[in-house]
């Protein structure tokens, strides 16, 4: 009698199992084939150096790492990365979340303000990157510059402040990032935006009986309750600003020596220019988990906050 | 909960199957080859003959855009990596990643072809513009001796300058030394004309340009040598090249912003009358023209330094199109190139396209302006034709080095000293590979 019960039982627990691993098989095999096997084959790759069209790869171990750790231009790309972010963080979120704030009002055109300021994400990287060339451009004709930025300068007597923005370090990077945080700020201000209106009005209408200003109101009610959206709108910030690089391809092509290079332009030339793929995809795997940890850390400092 | 199971079963397998099937080869329809190239200018022309040879044989060939040229390069190496190349497509790369190619088995071997009938096919074709596709007997790259390319047209690389601009600034003639080059260039900045434009952002011009130079002042066979690591780049001869980047910026000859600035914006500023010289290719008598057919200008090899040696400047073949080894359709295409590149077809492409036809027998179908660019021919090299070839990891800290001195961030004997490194790391790398 016991042992047809444990057969029926484990049966069904087969059963079961059986049921749930067809489900979830399909898209375990399509993860499979398309994210885990494509890892492990680059980080199989960064183990050999290859140049990418011979059959033959030859061995190395870890020395593309140990090259990697010693490449200042790698670690001078990356510190150009996070300056991009640093950038992304503050301005372009402070921009999202104050455009944010104003549209959550009771505003004429609130309809058509979220539409303006959705509008730079929704346009391509070339395009934008074009386009603020263009705007950026430091050319001259008959003695006139015709760049947007340096004309309306001239025009407005600050010719002191007319410089070769793009061509000259001092501001290429600086532009870039704003450039980026100008194409990225909409999807904060969309998400930021959602986030406020998911506060209870009961909340502010307590915090008003209670004698609160705008600003205690603000700081003690909207900016907790946002602490969650802010979190996520920090971490794809993040992730977006270390891996932009169309742009940078788009305002300043290959020029500017080193000054305007990010790690994923490295990884474009290791493989293109100098035809270093087991390089290349070291550069790959630890840029990658480089982000890992970094959106880890988000992870963790979000749980904490959430614990508070 | 069976037929749940059943269905996620079939779902998987179906899947798999069509994954295995997309991946697997199409079959070949014998009669269409297929026809790769990233000359966004010329695809209509391509088309159009395409069409005129359909008509003519039945072959339908079918001409895929892939646009811009880095991006098609990527697109070739990934391919080839797949074993998914076209039956006619260009390999827009160095000579190595072209010997690699042919030594890996992607290319065909077209020698026989062009020795037939006396080597009709071969005579028809400028010499310069072939020796690109060729490999001799002991080349240095391991490749069976033998052509593998078949050049659609030929190009050079020289100095452009605007008449008018010039005399404005007082010139009737266009400089002849590199000092008086200079001086024409103050002359034009005090009339408010900007001097020299190209496109520097990207990083194989500025090469181009840095290595007319070399040969003018060193000569072919000290820069070979520095290839082949005899001699270094901190030599006075190769600083003297450097140096002449830092001339141009103490000067203020070149154009705001040169160094991020790609070539299809500087074409715009020649053709708008932004700067008076241009360093740019024969391609840009086709853009020149579009932008403002009213541009007068000549042509003229870039001033020279030293009289030691000639100007060398870059030209031979422009574009080559190659046949995959691995093709069904290898005779078919062969002898659609082959249909390219006579008389016939070659002056309904310069026509269309204003590029220096391949087949010498088609040069009187061109401009003024491309004879002029024709006539340096004999002056023409290029890294294809080298017998050896610079390490890219050392081409690319040379040209990013040649940036790093206009924007003012390092001498000229900086620059040297960090390429001489660099190349040295190189050699060692290779030594520890034998």
């Amino acid at each position: 009698m016991s042992t047809n019960a444990a057969k029926t039982f484990n049966f069904s627990k087969l059963r079961y199992t059986l049921e749930s691993f067809a489900f979830i098989f399909p898209a375990v095999s399509i993860f499979s084939i398309f994210y885990i096997f494509p890892f492990f084959y680059i980080f199989k790759l960064s183990l050999y150096e290859w140049n990418g069209l011979s059959p033959f790869m030859s061995f190395i171990g870890l020395e593309n790492f140990i090259e990697l750790m010693r490449d200042k231009i790698w670690w001078t790309s990356m510190w150009h990365a996070c300056y991009i972010t640093l950038i992304a963080l503050t301005f372009q979120n402070m921009l999202a979340f104050g455009l944010a704030l104003a549209c959550d009002r009771e505003i004429r055109l609130k309809k058509f303000y979220r539409v303006v300021f959705f509008l730079p994400p929704v346009l391509s990287e070339v395009v934008v990157g074009f386009i603020w060339r263009w705007v950026l451009n430091a050319g001259e004709q008959n003695g006139e510059p015709y760049g947007l930025l340096n004309f309306a300068l001239m025009k407005s007597g600050l010719n002191h402040l007319i410089t070769d923005w793009l061509s000259n370090p001092d501001t290429a990077l600086t532009c870039i990032a704003i450039v980026h945080s100008w194409k990225g700020f909409g999807w904060g201000f969309i998400m930021l935006l959602a986030g406020l209106q998911t506060i209870d009005k009961q909340l502010y209408e307590a915090a008003k009986v209670d004698g609160a200003n705008s600003w205690e109101t603000f700081k003690n009610v909207t900016v907790p309750m946002m602490i969650p959206v802010i979190l996520v709108v920090m971490i794809l910030t993040v992730l977006g600003s270390m891996q932009v690089f169309v742009l940078i391809l788009s305002m300043v092509g290959q020029g500017l020596e080193y000054e305007a290079e990010v790690p994923v332009t490295r990884i474009l030339a290791a493989m293109t220019s100098s035809k270093q793929y087991g390089y290349a995809c070291a550069m790959g795997v630890t840029f990658g988990a480089i982000l890992i940890f970094i959106s880890f850390s988000f992870k963790k400092i979000s749980e904490r906050m959430k614990q508070v | 909960m069976k037929k749940i199971i059943s269905f996620c079963l079939v779902l998987t397998s179906f899947m798999v199957s069509f994954g295995f099937v997309s991946c697997s080869r199409p079959k070949k329809d014998p009669n269409t080859i297929t026809l790769w190239h990233w000359m966004t200018d010329r695809d209509k022309t391509f088309k159009e003959l395409a069409a005129q040879y359909k008509e003519l044989t039945g072959i339908d060939v079918q001409i895929e855009l892939f646009a811009p040229s880095d991006s098609y390069t990527q697109k070739v190496v990934a391919s080839a990596q797949a074993k998914i190349l076209p039956d006619i497509y260009g390999v827009l790369d160095t000579k190595e990643t072209f010997a690699n190619f042919i030594k890996y088995g992607y290319i065909a071997d077209l020698t026989q072809e062009f020795k037939k009938n006396d080597g009709e096919w071969e005579k028809e074709l400028f010499t310069k513009a072939l020796d690109a596709n060729r490999f001799e007997p002991g080349n240095g790259y391991d490749v069976p001796p033998g052509i593998y390319g078949v050049p659609l047209d030929v190009t050079n690389i020289q100095m452009l300058y605007n008449k008018k601009l010039l005399k404005k600034a007082g010139y009737d003639a266009p400089p002849e030394t590199y000092d008086e080059f200079l001086e024409m260039a103050k002359a034009l900045k005090r009339i408010g004309v900007p001097g020299l434009v190209s496109g520097w952002g990207e990083l194989w011009l500025a090469d181009c340009f840095a290595s007319n130079y070399a040969f003018n002042i060193m000569g072919e066979e000290k820069v070979m040598a520095t290839y082949r690591g005899e001699v270094p780049y901190t030599d006075k001869d190769w600083v003297r090249v450097f140096q002449i980047f830092k001339d141009l910026v103490d000067g203020d000859v070149l154009v705001k912003g040169v160094v991020t600035k790609p070539n299809k914006e500087a074409e715009q500023d020649f053709a708008l009358e932004r700067a008076a010289f241009a360093f740019n290719g024969s391609w840009s008598v086709n853009v020149y023209k579009e932008i403002n057919p009213d541009l007068e200008y000549g042509v003229i090899l870039p001033p020279a330094i030293s009289n030691k040696y000639p100007m060398r400047i870059w030209g031979g073949a422009g574009s080559n199109f190659v046949i995959s080894n691995t093709s069904p359709n290898k005779e078919k295409a062969i002898a659609f190139v082959r249909w390219l590149t006579s008389q016939k077809q070659q002056a309904y492409l310069a026509e269309q396209t204003r590029n220096l036809p391949s087949n010498k027998k088609a040069l009187s179908s061109i401009s003024k302006v491309l004879e002029e660019f024709a006539q340096s021919m004999d002056n023409t090299t290029h890294p294809t034709i080298w017998p050896v070839n610079e390490s890219p990891v050392v081409t690319e800290k040379y040209t990013k080095g040649l940036q790093s001195i206009i924007i003012g961030k390092k001498s000229p004997e900086e620059v040297a000293k960090e390429i001489q490194e660099v190349k040295e790391k190189e050699m060692e790398k290779e030594q520890r590979r034998k």
